[in-house]
């Protein structure tokens, strides 16, 4: 059933972590950076990605390319590369595995971007909890120095190339490029009011280019095969491969590389055996918990592209696929969701801190069947007083699950208020 | 790690000294390695007590309210002391559709405490934590800092609780 294998490839070669092993049994192997680095120039590079029309993997589907070129020209900073690896988005688990089992084309990909940024320091920000991720990581980094493709001079050229590992310490708005640049900084994650944008106000005040570790495993491919090749994956707007990771009641939970574009239906019952022990599909969040979520007719007509998916009224996002079947509550699911995001609201900002608490508050009163109609008119007032009103998107994040709950299985709401009949 | 309740005056052990001089040169000042400064001295001391604040904020020359900001930002770096095997079950809603729930109850039963509390002779703490980017092989659960235990039943749980000393 898998037949797309740009980022996947390297999962089944046993040790692949190990760098004596990539170079002579993974694909790319350094060659493709010692290519890039030796014989090309970075605006070819920056171009090339951008032709390629890759778009950010880590939730917002940002060109890559276009992004990279939003950097200044002659700034008196030199740019920092920075690998967002803090994967914390629920129903999201694709990073994690890279970095335990192919770091190596990771790292390549990175020395490709720090490359065509000119950058000569990258950072990882691997979330904290992720052990083995970040030993897998750093020591495919310390082989990499020793092979020199990372350090003074890499590849024999003048281009230099240090790179660190900056693990965090437990908070899911880190996962926002600007409270990773906060965090990294050794402060707090509190994100920061864009614009200025990280590519030109990024870490310690100099340009920063802060891409998903996933847009970044991408790379080596589109570079040592080209833009045609890349492109005959996918669809036009949302070209190439990209890694779904399916949790809840499929039969094969698990991480899939399939080309965007790919029907969400052929995935839940083809790729993934079904949904479990014969219940029937009832919702679908299709992009990780802050996409809204789909009821199984929409799920079963939605593609897993960003335009495709904003059609049906959800988004892409991470790629965490979150399946429910006939058993579910809805009020129970929706509940488990506020409460996550009341507890990782920063608390910078009103409407968030506020907000995100109140959404659980209700959400818990319906599930404990103290809910009024009233509470309905609450939650979307709350949700508007929430949206576009704050610095950065976990607010919004908060609002898109518990309107697209309530409004699109109110019935089983109705049924947890205090009039009722079931609960 | 350090358990007496005195402990000596806090400080890097010899190797963690090295791997904090080794992680400066890194950072273009010295408050960026506030994180890790104060990972390695959690792996030394279990805990960010008030001591583990004052002395990273003297080795990297900020105020010790940065450090206490920091400090009581992240979940992982625990100001309070936590027993020996840091149970953390993940509650978020992937784990949950595989029955967290179940695993949560059954684990407080068998150590007798709730979520949030610690064993009377120290060996336990449990606590439930968000998603830990494991949804695939739900329901999961991390032990202190480096240990994941996935596609839990409650038979899976006895025999992880049988097996730690």
């Amino acid at each position: 059933m898998e037949g797309y294998r740009i980022l996947k490839h390297n999962w089944t070669i046993p040790s692949a972590w190990d760098i004596d092993v990539y170079r002579k049994q993974c694909t790319f192997g350094y060659e493709t950076a010692r290519k890039v680095v030796t014989t090309m120039e970075p605006s070819a590079v920056r171009e090339t990605v951008k032709q390629a029309g890759l778009r950010g993997r880590g939730g917002a589907g940002f060109p890559a390319g276009v992004k990279w070129g939003f950097v200044p020209k002659n700034a008196s900073k030199p740019t920092y590369l920075i690998n967002n690896a803090d994967e914390g988005e629920p129903g999201t688990f694709k990073d994690r595995y890279i970095m335990e089992r192919d770091p190596h084309q990771m790292i390549e990909g990175m020395i490709i971007a720090g490359f065509a940024l000119q950058a000569p320091q990258a950072y990882i920000y691997i979330r904290g909890e992720l052990g083995l991720a970040a030993r897998r990581v750093q020591n495919a980094i310390d082989q990499a120095y020793a092979a020199g493709f990372l350090g003074k001079g890499i590849f024999g050229t003048g281009y230099s190339l240090e790179m660190t590992v900056h693990r965090g310490a437990g908070a899911y708005v880190c996962g926002e490029e600007t409270g990773l640049i906060s965090s990294i900084e050794g402060k707090k994650g509190n994100p920061r009011l864009k614009p200025p944008f990280p590519a030109v106000v990024g870490a310690f005040g100099a340009p920063s280019i802060v891409n998903n570790t996933e847009t970044l495993t991408s790379i080596p491919y589109i570079l040592e095969h080209g833009v045609e090749a890349y492109r005959t994956f996918g669809t036009e707007k949302s070209p190439g491969t990209k890694l779904f990771t399916v949790s809840g009641h499929v039969e094969k939970p698990g991480v899939y590389e399939l080309p965007l574009g790919f029907p969400l239906k052929k995935l839940l019952y083809d790729v993934c055996g079904g949904i479990r022990g014969g219940h029937k599909l009832k919702a679908v969040i299709p992009g990780g918990s802050s996409a809204p979520v789909l009821t199984a007719d929409e799920a079963e007509r939605a593609n897993l592209d960003y335009e495709s998916l904003m059609e049906v009224g959800s988004m892409l996002g991470s790629g965490g696929v979150i399946v429910m079947d006939d058993t579910t509550d809805m009020v129970w699911a929706l509940k488990n969701l506020t409460h996550f995001y009341a507890h990782e609201s920063c608390g910078q900002c009103t409407p968030c801190r506020e907000g995100t608490r109140w959404l659980d508050d209700i959400v818990t009163r319906f599930y404990e069947n103290r809910a009024t109609e009233e509470d309905f008119d609450r939650l979307l007032d709350i949700c508007d007083s929430m949206s576009g009103t704050t610095i950065c998107a976990l607010s919004d994040a908060a609002v898109f699950p518990v309107k697209s709950f309530i409004t699109k299985f109110r019935d089983e709401f109705e049924k947890h208020t205090v009039h009722g009949t079931g609960g | 790690m350090e358990t007496s309740d005195k402990p000596a005056k806090i400080a890097f052990s010899e190797e963690n000294e090295r791997r904090f001089q080794r992680l400066l040169p890194h950072y273009p000042n010295r408050e960026a390695a506030m994180i890790p400064a104060l990972h390695l001295l959690l792996e030394q001391y279990g805990f960010v007590s008030r001591e583990v604040m004052a002395y990273v904020a003297e080795r990297l020359e900020v105020p010790l309210s940065k450090v206490l900001a920091v400090a009581s930002f992240y979940t992982m770096l625990n100001m309070e002391r936590v027993g020996r095997y840091h149970i953390q079950v993940c509650r978020t809603l992937s784990c949950a559709l595989r029955g967290s729930e179940e695993i949560l109850a059954h684990l407080e039963k068998r150590l007798g405490i709730k979520a949030g509390e610690t064993t009377p002779d120290g060996k336990f703490t449990l606590s439930t934590v968000e998603c830990l980017a494991s949804c695939g092989t739900g329901p999961v659960l991390q032990i202190n800092r480096d240990q994941y235990e996935e596609s839990l039943t409650v038979e899976k749980i006895d025999a992880i609780l049988d097996r730690l000393p």
